[in-house]
């Protein structure tokens, strides 16, 4: 069941001195609980084509389609995880995991349920009365995740959402997260300049060409391997040969 | 912060104990010195006759004054002072505030009044004073509103700062979910800034009774302000120094209770 489809995104911007092409051309569409990655040579536009998706920016032209409806102006069917966990040091983890319940006026006693049950389920239900300062890096990723997931986003984006972090943590949330998605249906699209974690999470990689942006390969991930998480399938000698596919790919077309 | 002295102390953490218990000892030991040093120099120096007391005063004749004013209504003067500076205070708070988020709600305003507030803030709000008194009448009013003068701007111009700087990341978080302005402000940038709204009101009861004495000063019946003009007018200089100091001490109350405050609600919601 398709999910998403972005359909012929164009995306030009004023600068003082002219008309910047950012986006050109772009299509292609994720279908139920497949995780997609984004990446692309630095400044080449895919955050400028996350808020589009986002609903965040309104596209020169094409449209971006969830569940077969246009996405205008900010969808209520996404979730948008951001590089930092912004979790409100003034509110405990439970308080953060409802904010954006609480937002869009949704606290039902279904919702909450809802919620406490990921808070239950990721190991976090016993910190719910701590705050953001209490708990681990790794932990408040993860609280983060579940304030995306409490909402029931038809899609979520994950936009540079670990870079944050340092690499320890960062291979731990990477497997926490890939595990989450996986067992909740999520359907994912990511955004990332680290193509090791692109590799290892996705089902497919989305390479974009240098500005203006169009797609230059939709890439299938497979391991042969019988489960599959992102630390196991480091280890993969499948996981060097898509390594070098893609670097060939983004390095041969900067500039 | 509670320290707890458990048996297992090592030798060199009981010393680092004492000396900085030894450290703060002494400074509050100095201070005290100073203070103590000052008055008893102060008295034997117009004793003998070294400075003039009729124009310097001395310690002994302020503590006869202070005894002579507690029959003449000491307590109604700081009555008056401190409850001009509280309303004042509290009008420049709440109006401060509201005009803060007035200018944050509207990007377009906030630029507009960037030129009148940076003039206005720059002003000598006591040169206000005449067209104070004459619009709002030779009184209590004309003290409170040159108190909310004094500290209107300043409020303004730090609460819209505060605003400002709250984290983009977390309103960014906020719109991601699709909030309102008034949810942005209410949810992210209000309790952002609980820190900013004390620090201003720090400044703004020291403000407010600099507000109210200028007022004093220029019209009153009552109040420490008046007691130093009167004093000063009819040479009574004993007076006059006995009301600043109770001033310093009023003055020094207010700031401690705001910051009593800041403490017990900061407490409350910061938690690391």
């Amino acid at each position: 069941m398709e999910v998403l489809r972005i359909d012929h995104i164009e995306q030009t911007y004023q600068a003082k001195n002219g008309e910047v092409a950012a986006l050109k051309d772009i299509s292609f569409h994720i279908d139920k609980g497949q995780f997609f990655s984004l990446v692309g040579p630095s400044g080449c536009g895919k955050s400028t084509l996350m808020s589009i998706i986002a609903g965040l920016l309104t596209p020169s032209g094409g449209q971006v389609l969830i569940g077969g409806e246009p996405v205008t102006g900010i969808s209520p069917r996404i979730g948008y995880m951001l590089q930092k966990d912004n979790l409100l040091e003034w509110r405990t983890i439970r308080q953060n995991v409802l904010f954006g319940l609480e937002i869009r006026h949704q606290l039902t006693e279904k919702n909450i349920d809802h919620a406490d049950q990921l808070l239950k389920t990721y190991g976090l239900y016993e910190f719910r009365d701590k705050y953001p300062s209490q708990i681990s890096g790794g932990m408040r990723q993860r609280a983060a995740l579940i304030r995306t997931l409490a909402v029931c986003p038809d899609i979520l984006l994950l936009d540079e959402a670990f870079s944050a972090l340092d690499y320890q943590t960062r291979l731990e949330v990477t497997e926490d997260v890939y595990q989450i998605l996986k067992r909740e249906q999520v359907t994912t699209l990511m955004v990332t300049h680290d193509i090791p974690e692109c590799i290892s999470m996705s089902d497919f990689v989305v390479i974009l060409t240098a500005r203006p942006a169009t797609v230059r390969e939709i890439l299938p991930i497979t391991f042969d391997i019988p489960t599959r998480t992102p630390l196991s399938c480091r280890n993969s000698p499948q996981f060097s040969a898509y390594f070098d596919h893609i670097w060939r790919e983004l390095e041969c077309h900067e500039p | 912060m509670s320290r707890k002295i458990t048996p297992t102390l090592s030798p060199q953490r009981r010393l680092y104990l004492k000396t900085e218990k030894r450290r703060r000892q002494r400074v509050l030991f100095t201070q005290i010195g100073i203070l103590v040093l000052f008055i008893g120099w102060w008295e034997i120096a117009a004793r003998v006759g070294l400075i003039d007391s009729f124009i310097f005063s001395q310690p002994s004749r302020i503590l006869d004054t202070y005894l002579n004013m507690a029959q003449n209504g000491l307590l109604t003067h700081i009555g008056v002072t401190v409850f001009e500076t509280l309303t004042g205070f509290l009008l420049g708070a709440v109006t401060g505030t509201v005009l803060a988020v007035l200018l944050w709600w509207s990007p377009f305003a906030s630029k507009v009044s960037e030129p009148y507030l940076v003039v206005l803030n720059s002003l000598p709000k006591i040169a206000l004073g005449p067209i104070i008194i004459i619009i709002a009448g030779a009184g209590t009013r004309a003290i409170v509103v040159m108190a909310l003068a004094i500290s209107l701007i300043v409020t303004v111009l730090e609460m819209l700062g505060g605003f400002h700087r709250t984290d983009p990341e977390f309103i960014r978080m906020a719109e991601t979910f699709g909030a309102s302005r008034a949810q942005i402000f209410f949810k992210i940038v209000f309790p952002y800034n609980v820190s900013t709204l004390f620090n201003s009101l720090k400044i703004n009861i020291g403000l407010s009774l600099v507000g109210v004495i200028a007022g004093e000063f220029l019209v009153s019946k009552a109040g420490l302000g008046y007691l130093i003009v009167y004093g000063g007018q009819v040479f009574k200089l004993d007076l006059v120094m006995a009301s600043v100091i109770i001033l310093s001490v009023v003055a020094a109350l207010m700031y401690e209770a705001v910051s009593l405050l800041q403490k017990l609600t900061v407490s409350r919601i910061e938690h690391s």
